[in-house]
């Protein structure tokens, strides 16, 4: 691998993506939606990047761009000392061996036509990564005990599994080409609360044991805290905070970091009756109509005439601790 | 305290062609006058069909409540049929629900107003000037700004935090004895979560209301639930006060689902514990121990058939053979 020599696989300069919205019979764009807006971090090779924020805030679309599943509006997407932000599909092809996704749903992202086995192989025939059928096979089955599934079901159909079997199915397909970098968008939200833990410690293993990367795009707070490297908190599409996961939890700067953290409920209550909450006003103002300034300062305690002029850059506040606050 | 309702011994099934579904298999609860109670469990374990069931909102076919007792002021509510004038009035009326998704429950060709007054000119028999004035009333106190030009709006013209206070408004408009959340913030992000369940607790106080708290997430009840019982597989496995709950769990589901979460107050461990297996299909559901396939403890038991509920102490009680103690940090 052809990786930068301070180990960085991935790096997003400056990242835009806006969505036009049309109006009229004559579809004339009135305005944009500012999905992300200016997005820029780093993932090392073997880190994991945990990437929270509330709904809305532009994680998934983040994930998605990287994957160039859209075309971005502006920014610089450099993987593997590449930038593939701007790279016609046909030359795509050959990196989407190299990075995956993980879906949320484990029930919309599978086809419930194909056989378990055959979604699984998909992609080794796509990318023609078996020259024999036996050798697919063997891949299909060897995929399957990787992620713990019993290889015998591969000519099951997706609707005979449960929804903790399904996800492991989305996720041998992903690790299916031999993925160096995987986006997992919320891979835990839609199972039930005693198998998220098992999945949670699969996602673990196989990174360390396959020495993945991943994206790790989710909205609970402590799920991201267990699983990441480094943490960013975004906000209507920007990054309002950057650094490692201790240093975020312990020692968060920016007011919407430190309200995030205090509305996790915690299962004690003991601790919970007396733990401080800050409770945020209002909600999240929609991106097509952004607060000017900093994006936060309507529901934010701290919020000065200063907040209103420009959107605060991201200025590192402490060793490895980005923040876009002014006030930090 | 007085208790407001009890239920007793509340089965509900559902006929389906692979057999029958003991959705809900023997449930017994109370729930005492002015108290927040919690019941938790993963999907399908039966905490949504149980308050159905005292609403009598089951659809019928497929599903029939088999047996039971739901005393509320005195009358088994069971007794009335499910459209008969007793139960019209209890739904709404006394006994108010809060749905998990506002965008569905609400109706999205009517005003907030009109759809508020319809609940108040039928059960409070308010007039037109009077419904609206207390609609105004309501939807101000569950802290909607601008209320007055706001109930004129369609559902649709509301963010997901706001519609769920309409309906948590809507829920409190008729003076309920009790209400209903079942999942009240999980289609909402953590920031709203926290300010909806201040709101709901804040409407408690004021309305003397009891509030039952269905939900997934032990993290939502642990702050606001007096009391709470943890479901599995149609039961009720345990029960007892918050803090027993979460600082002396006996029952080995509750014991595994508190260490399997990750929890922000304590330090990062390398792995999480996991509940091996999976929930148990419940049609035709033998009377044994459900959580026997994937208790950590089942080594340790040689008991067949199923465990009663056992009495630790005064109102906490678990549904297993054996004496557990769990170490839960």
């Amino acid at each position: 691998m052809n990786s930068s020599p301070d180990g960085t696989l991935l790096e997003i300069k400056n990242l835009k993506m806006y969505f036009p919205v049309q109006k009229g019979i004559l579809r004339r764009k009135y305005a944009d939606v500012k999905a992300v807006d200016d997005v820029s971090f780093t993932i090392k090779k073997g880190e994991i990047l945990g990437l929270a924020g509330e709904s809305g805030c532009g994680k998934t679309t983040v994930g998605r761009c990287i994957l160039r599943v859209y075309r971005p509006t502006a920014g610089q997407i450099i993987f593997n000392g590449q930038d593939i932000s701007s790279l016609p599909q046909r030359r795509l092809q050959p990196l989407r061996r190299k990075m995956q996704l993980i879906f949320q749903d484990p029930y919309g992202s599978l086809d419930p036509r194909q056989s378990a086995g055959s979604i699984v192989g998909e992609p080794l025939k796509v990318h023609n990564l078996c020259s024999t059928e036996n050798e697919y096979q063997e891949r299909v089955r060897e995929l399957f005990t990787i992620v713990e599934l019993d290889p015998e079901m591969t000519n099951r159909y997706p609707h005979e599994f449960s929804g903790g079997q399904r996800q492991r199915i989305g996720i041998a397909r992903a690790l299916a080409c031999n993925p160096s970098f995987i986006v997992c968008d919320e891979p835990i939200s839609a199972l039930d609360v005693s198998i998220q833990a098992q999945i949670m410690n699969l996602l673990q293993e196989l990174q360390e044991s396959l020495g993945l990367t991943y994206l790790f795009i989710a909205h609970d707070l402590s799920v991201v805290r267990h699983i990441s490297t480094r943490v960013a908190i975004m906000y209507l599409g920007h990054i309002v905070e950057i650094t490692g996961w201790k240093e975020l939890y312990e020692n968060p700067l920016h007011p919407y970091t430190k309200a995030l953290l205090s509305a996790v409920p915690i299962p004690d209550p003991f601790v919970e009756k007396k733990r401080e909450r800050i409770i945020l006003v209002g909600d999240v103002p929609s991106p097509l109509n952004p607060p000017a300034g900093c994006a936060f300062h309507p529901r934010c305690s701290l919020a000065t005439d200063e907040c209103r002029q420009s959107v605060p850059p991201l200025h590192v506040a402490a060793p490895d601790h980005e923040v876009a606050c002014i006030k930090v | 305290m007085a208790t407001l309702l009890q239920v007793n011994n509340l089965k509900t099934y559902f006929n389906t062609m692979a057999g029958v579904v003991k959705a809900v298999d023997g449930v017994s609860y109370h729930i005492n006058e002015r108290e927040i109670l919690g019941l938790v469990g993963e999907s399908g374990c039966g905490k949504s069909v149980s308050q159905l069931s005292v609403m009598q909102l089951i659809q019928t076919p497929p599903g029939q409540i088999i047996d039971g007792e739901v005393n509320f002021e005195g009358r088994d509510l069971l007794k009335f049929k499910a459209d008969s004038t007793e139960m019209r009035s209890v739904r709404g009326g006394k006994i108010a629900m809060i749905f998990q998704e506002p965008m569905t429950s609400l109706n999205p060709v009517l005003t907030i107003s009109q759809q508020m007054m319809e609940m108040l000119e039928l059960h409070l028999k308010l007039d037109g000037e009077a419904a609206r004035k207390r609609t105004v009333e309501l939807i101000e106190l569950v802290g909607i700004p601008d209320a007055k030009v706001r109930i004129n709006d369609y559902p649709h013209q509301f963010s997901g935090g706001m519609r769920q206070r309409v309906m948590i408004a809507m829920a409190l408009s008729c003076n309920p004895k009790l209400v209903i959340a079942d999942e009240p913030t999980t289609a909402v992000d953590v920031t709203t979560q926290a300010q909806l369940l201040e709101v709901m607790t804040e409407m408690v106080n004021l309305f003397k209301t009891s509030l039952v708290i269905v939900t997934h997430n032990l993290g939502v009840v642990a702050r606001h639930a007096n009391r709470i019982y943890v479901m599995y597989a149609g039961r009720v496995v345990e029960s007892g006060t918050a803090e027993e709950i979460f600082g002396d769990p006996r029952h080995p589901y509750t014991i595994s689902l508190l260490k399997s979460v990750p929890r922000l107050d304590e330090p990062r461990r390398d792995k999480l514990t996991p509940i091996l297996g999976m929930p148990p299909n419940l049609i035709d559901m033998a009377p044994v121990c459900a959580f026997r396939p994937r208790c950590a403890y089942h080594e340790q038991c040689n008991h067949e058939g199923m465990p009663d509920l056992k009495q630790i102490s005064d109102g906490h009680y678990t549904r297993c053979h054996l004496d557990i103690k769990g170490e839960v940090k």
